[in-house]
């Protein structure tokens, strides 16, 4: 019998108190917008913040309320950006689908290493002299980006951060995470990129990585009349405005294999390999 | 009457909830970068504070302590808390809307404010027998303990307000200068300690 009045009081005064809630609730109900409940669900509901929003939620207060466009979201596929609108009532955005790319080919057997005994994490292997790599500008491994990716599109294998193309939805989480900067976003429609990002010479990346952009410009060459490769300063770049194709790799026979397809890059295909 | 002047300045300086009893320091630290939310939030929790303070003692004195349940007072009085908390969320939604989006994540965090808590038992615990065992004094103590909290927030806020502006050297900058600040502004109520 002791314990039936405290159970009763203490469940009495909550169904009370849940009944004056409820009725508060009832009497002072706001109307919301039924559109922005409409928006969120249309929405993939990643909260990843791609968006520049707080979340999913306030991205679709801001789409009704005009202070943004469906095609805003980075985890948006085309169908969803062009239900999204249809909704609405407002012209579709046509989008390009951006992923990241991790600028680096330096994975542990082509790349010189020293030793590292500190946290495992890319930012803070960074305040020890840079972090434990010969080069410089090269990705150090620890999986910072992956951490940081909610989709799980980065991948560390070899001590080299490597992009799931398909799983990458361009949130761009990763490219905030990285302390060197490596990651940058490019449409997913290029195939072909160069996986360096080191501003030295030729002759000193090649002392601590077998796979650095030398900026020897065969690849420039075999683009021909094709505006296909940039040059900035001792590297070169796909010229993303005019992507090259997969078949440059193989015209160009990159002495380092700096310039790869990324699907064979993530293959694994390159491995070691510098011819 | 001189009973309750000594309960209003007790709780305000001498034994304000955040500078000499170090509850609640999350919303003081929290909310306290702009003046004006720091304003915000002490409208909240004066509010909230106050009624909780009312209603937990009436229910203190007419249901718990009759019936012996005082063991339950932490369990009920949080439930109390919790429900207030979400009608004066319910009510600010519909009568103050900017009110509620700038105090955002804080008002339902009063909810688990200690100091809201904290003003509830100690009212039924260990305050003078007059807060005990009237239902007004308990809310004068629930009311003052909320003005203490205000005080210390808008204070320290407009404190904090300043440092934005004062060139502080770089290891202090952002939340080591405001825990300096905060511990110095602690100090200075200790001044307050003889007075009552």
């Amino acid at each position: 019998m002791d314990i039936l009045f405290p159970i009763l009081t203490v469940g009495i005064l909550g169904i009370f108190l849940g009944v004056i809630i409820g009725i508060v609730a009832k009497v002072f109900a706001v109307d919301i917008d039924e559109r922005i409940e409409q928006v969120e669900e249309m929405l993939p509901g990643a909260n990843c913040g791609g968006c520049g929003f707080a979340g999913c939620a306030d991205f679709a207060k801001g789409v009704v309320a005009g202070k943004a466009t469906p095609a805003g979201c980075p985890v948006c596929s085309p169908e969803d950006v062009v239900a999204i609108s249809e909704y609405l009532g407002i012209a579709a955005e046509e989008k390009e689908k951006m992923v990241a790319l991790v600028r680096c080919s330096g994975d542990i057997p082509n790349t010189v290493r020293s030793l590292y005994n500190g946290v495992r994490d890319c930012r803070s292997a960074v305040l020890v002299a840079g972090g434990a790599k010969g080069c410089d500008y090269g990705c150090l491994g620890f999986g910072s980006c992956a951490e940081a990716c909610p989709f799980g599109a980065i991948e560390i294998r070899n001590g080299l951060a490597v992009v799931h193309k398909e799983l990458c939805v361009g949130c761009e989480n990763c490219v905030a995470a990285c302390p060197k900067n490596l990651i940058t976003m490019v449409p997913a429609s290029a195939a072909t990129h160069v996986y360096c990002n080191s501003p030295e010479k030729g002759a000193v990346k090649r002392k601590v990585c077998k796979t650095a952009c030398i900026a020897c410009r065969k690849c420039v060459k075999a683009s021909g009349e094709e505006d296909y490769m940039e040059i900035d300063g001792f590297l070169v770049r796909s010229n993303y405005e005019n992507p090259p194709p997969a078949s440059l790799v193989e015209a160009a026979g990159c002495p380092t294999s700096a310039l790869r397809v990324d699907t064979e890059h993530i293959k694994g295909a390159y491995g070691g390999a510098s011819k | 009457m001189n009973e309750f002047l000594v309960i209003t300045i007790g709780a305000i300086l001498v034994n304000n909830f955040v500078l000499s009893k170090f509850l609640g320091v999350c919303p003081f630290l929290g909310v306290s970068k702009k003046l004006d939310t720091a304003l915000g939030m002490s409208g909240a929790v004066i509010f909230v504070m106050t009624l909780a303070s009312l209603v937990s003692s009436i229910i203190n004195q007419l249901l718990l302590v009759p019936m012996k349940l005082q063991y339950l007072q932490t369990l009920v009085f949080i439930v109390v808390i919790a429900s207030l908390v979400q009608l004066v969320e319910i009510m600010l939604q519909k009568l103050s809307a900017k009110l509620y989006e700038s105090l955002g994540i804080f008002l339902p965090l009063i909810t688990t404010n200690c100091a809201v808590l904290g003003a509830v038992v100690l009212n039924a615990k260990s305050a003078p027998e007059s807060v005990q065992s009237t239902w007004y004094g308990a809310t004068i103590y629930g009311f003052c303990s909320a003005l203490g909290f205000a005080l210390a927030l808008i204070l320290f806020s407009s404190l904090r307000e300043k440092l934005d502006l004062a060139k502080v050297p770089e290891a202090f900058e952002g939340t080591a200068i405001s825990l300096v600040t905060a511990g110095i502004l602690a100090m200075a109520f200790l001044g307050f300690s003889g007075l009552v």
